[in-house]
């Protein structure tokens, strides 16, 4: 059975469609890539997977390891293994990273009834993880994402994922903004959770990207549509060619 | 002579009869409060705090409780005792002192070596509002009038207290059940160099029908740090209004915050006079609003001389539906050059039903200096609620991880540990 299973997915925002008939199939063990042009709907799919109410969901489903994900709440999917890094991770100022970190990994832990984490046992993961991913430990005294730069914010993202260890997880534009050896700290985070039982979506801009997370899939995202899908070379193609010969497929299509 | 007010009630009309049994100073007062009458709504100065329930409450004659009090005290002085230390539990090493209705219950006439002395002066011995507004607040000139005597705190040239003096101010009924008026006051006189810390709690004996009008005058002399606190965790039948005046001399230190928990309707007015230059004030508050309570604070920093910086921050989250006001006045007098204010307004609103009236009020007649203002009001932010949300916290932890974090900065500046903790440990119980 697939871990992620959209099909025919149409979301609206403010009454307008942004999604219009989404079909995808991620099985455990695969990393797919998504790309497409701005605007072209890729933030709204990865929010609506991870239950953002500003988006409304208006025909479709989506069914997550054997559950109907759209009835889940935000958190329930997050404990259920889904996690989104987001393009714009919004700062929290007050809210200490540490603290929220840990609240998080031990809401986890209760949903699946296991005990909290001690403070040492919690630091010591912590620790093991910034590590990995050569993330400087004082990010962990500073408010959530407050007054961090695009790169630090952008890490955050990731040492949470390392910490929350999820099953789905789904990077937005990760990479934007990166230099070439963030960008490998990404990727390393990235690979260190690839397993058979967990598997990846990456949306992005930039093939660079997938030259460190190799994609099983990658897919086109336009206009609210999937209108290709392929092998990595799909991927080194766009690079070369760029979208405009899938707008034109688009146009002859509907004609 | 005595004109008429508007307001005649009861009360008023037996406060009329007191005022040829009182002393001089303190009949002038009463007759102030009787010209200037309970404030009302058409008053600017009381838009949104309507104070008719309290005005209209037909108090006990104030002269004859204060004899049951002092019988009431010396029955239960023990039960007094414990109830304050119930209430703050009180470092092992800290000085307290307790008054109940604004007579001494304990801890008064102490002299710690230090050069600090608490005494309980009768109103006969104490003049009253060398620097409080008796001439237009009408409640501080009700105090000054019916006030049973002053706690004067006295600290002596380049003497430094590290432990706070904590003071614990308990109203009650005595065992009546008749509504009562209470009219507590400090003064505290911080001589040059010195150094003080005071924190001021209120708290009930019971549940009945009470008004504390209380009033603290604090005299910072010269280079002196006096850092005031005042904690209200009244009970939900009492109305609180209280003035606190401060006269800051060059050089000195002064701060003064103001944490508000209890109580139906509370009225704080703070108002800090910057007398001397290089003078530094700062003025913070954090208001914790439910049910129907009511939570005014209004400051009043007056920069009439140069060199001298005030801050102040304000908060409150409100929920259900309760109301907050809030009114901040900062004068920058014509010679008050190279002033440095700052004014921050904060206000969460976790019901929909919840308001807030705020108004910064800045009068800069100077030309050189730096006065900033600013006033915020709003939910929690819904990307927040949901960027928790979507690390598996549940709406509720959420909610109240951000709302505790909206507090915190101000819990964060309270400089005396203990109350640090019990605020820490409030908020967390409340937001529960
Ligand atoms: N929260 C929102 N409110 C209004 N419009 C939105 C919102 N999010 C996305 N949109 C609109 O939806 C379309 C797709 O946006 P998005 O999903 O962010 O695209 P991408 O991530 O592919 O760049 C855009 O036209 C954008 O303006
Ligand atoms: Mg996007």
């Amino acid at each position: 059975m697939a871990l992620l299973e959209i099909k025919g997915l149409h979301a609206a925002v403010d009454g307008r469609e942004i999604l219009k008939g989404i079909d995808l199939t991620v099985n455990a063990g695969e990393t797919h890539a998504i790309m497409g042009l701005n605007g072209s709907g890729k933030s709204t799919l990865a929010n609506v997977l991870a239950g953002r109410d500003a988006y409304e969901v208006t025909g479709g489903s989506v069914i997550y390891d054997g559950k109907d994900l759209l009835e889940l709440e935000p958190e329930e999917r997050a404990c259920e293994g889904l996690f989104l890094a987001f393009q714009y991770p919004v700062e929290i100022p007050g809210v200490n990273n540490t603290y929220f970190l840990k609240a998080a990994l031990n809401a986890k832990r209760k949903y699946h009834g296991q005990p909290e984490l001690t403070a040492v046992e919690f630091l010591g993961l912590v620790k093991e993880k910034l590590k990995i991913l050569h993330i400087d430990q004082s990010l962990l005294n500073r408010p959530v994402n407050e007054g961090f730069s695009g790169g630090e914010k952008k890490r955050n993202e990731i040492f949470q994922m390392a910490v929350l260890n999820p099953k789905l997880a789904i990077l937005d534009e990760t990479d934007s903004g990166l230099d070439i050896d963030a960008i490998r700290a990404v990727a390393d985070g990235v690979n260190a959770l690839r397993s058979p039982e967990r598997a990846t979506i990456v949306v992005t801009h930039y093939q660079r990207l997938l030259n460190y997370i190799v994609p099983d899939f990658v897919h086109v995202l336009l206009h609210g549509e999937i209108v290709a899908s392929g092998g990595k070379e799909l991927a080194l193609k766009l690079e070369k060619e760029g979208y405009a010969w899938l707008e034109q497929d688009l146009a002859g299509a509907a004609r | 002579m005595t004109e008429l007010t508007t307001n005649s009630t009861a009360f008023v009309d037996r406060l009329r009869t007191l005022e040829t049994k009182l002393p001089a100073l303190q009949a002038n007062a009463l007759s102030r409060f009787l010209y200037l009458g309970f404030p009302e709504i058409s008053n600017e100065e009381w838009r949104f705090t309507d104070v008719s329930k309290l005005a209209g409450a037909d108090y006990a004659n104030p002269l004859t409780t204060i004899e049951a009090d002092l019988s009431y005290i010396e029955a239960n002085r023990y039960e007094l005792i414990l109830a304050a230390e119930a209430a703050i539990q009180p470092a092992a090493d800290a000085t307290s002192v307790i008054l109940f209705n604004g007579l001494p219950v304990a801890g008064e006439d102490q002299d710690p070596a230090l050069g600090v002395s608490i005494r309980y002066l009768s109103s006969a011995d104490s003049a009253a509002g060398e620097i409080a507004d008796t001439e237009s607040n009408p409640f501080t000139a009700l105090n000054a009038a019916l006030f049973p005597g002053t706690l004067q705190i006295t600290a002596t040239a380049g003497a430094a207290l590290e432990q706070p003096i904590e003071v614990v101010l308990i109203s009650g009924h005595a065992g009546s059940s008749a509504p009562r008026i209470t009219s507590p006051r400090i003064v505290i006189q911080a001589g040059e160099n010195s150094q003080l810390t005071i924190v001021e709690t209120y708290i009930s004996l019971g549940s009945g029908t009470s008004l504390t009008n209380t009033v603290t005058e604090a005299l910072v002399s010269r280079s002196a740090i006096v850092d005031h606190y005042r904690v209200n965790d009244e009970a939900k039948s009492s109305w609180h209004v209280s003035a606190l005046a401060a006269a800051l001399d060059a050089s000195s230190v002064f701060s003064s915050h103001s944490i508000n928990l209890g109580a139906a309707i509370i009225r704080n007015e703070a108002t800090a006079l910057l007398r001397g230059e290089h003078a530094e004030c700062t003025l913070n508050g954090l208001s914790l609003g439910d049910g129907d309570r009511l939570i005014d604070n209004h400051t009043s920093i007056d920069h009439a001389s140069a060199n001298c910086n005030s801050h102040e921050v304000y908060k409150a989250i409100l929920n259900d539906r309760s109301r907050g006001v809030f009114n901040g006045k900062i004068f920058v007098r014509l010679d008050a050059q190279k002033t440095d204010a700052k004014q921050t307004n904060k206000t969460l609103l976790l019901s929909p039903e919840a308001r807030v009236d705020t108004k910064p009020q800045l009068e800069i007649l100077a030309d050189d200096v730096k006065c900033t203002h600013g006033a915020t009001i709003g939910q929690l932010d819904p990307s927040q609620v949901f960027y928790l949300r979507s690390r598996g916290l549940s709406e509720g932890e959420a909610r109240r991880l951000l709302t505790y974090a909206f507090a915190g900065d101000i819990v964060l500046r309270l400089k005396v540990e203990r109350l640090q903790t019990a605020l820490d440990e409030r908020l967390r119980v409340w937001l529960a």
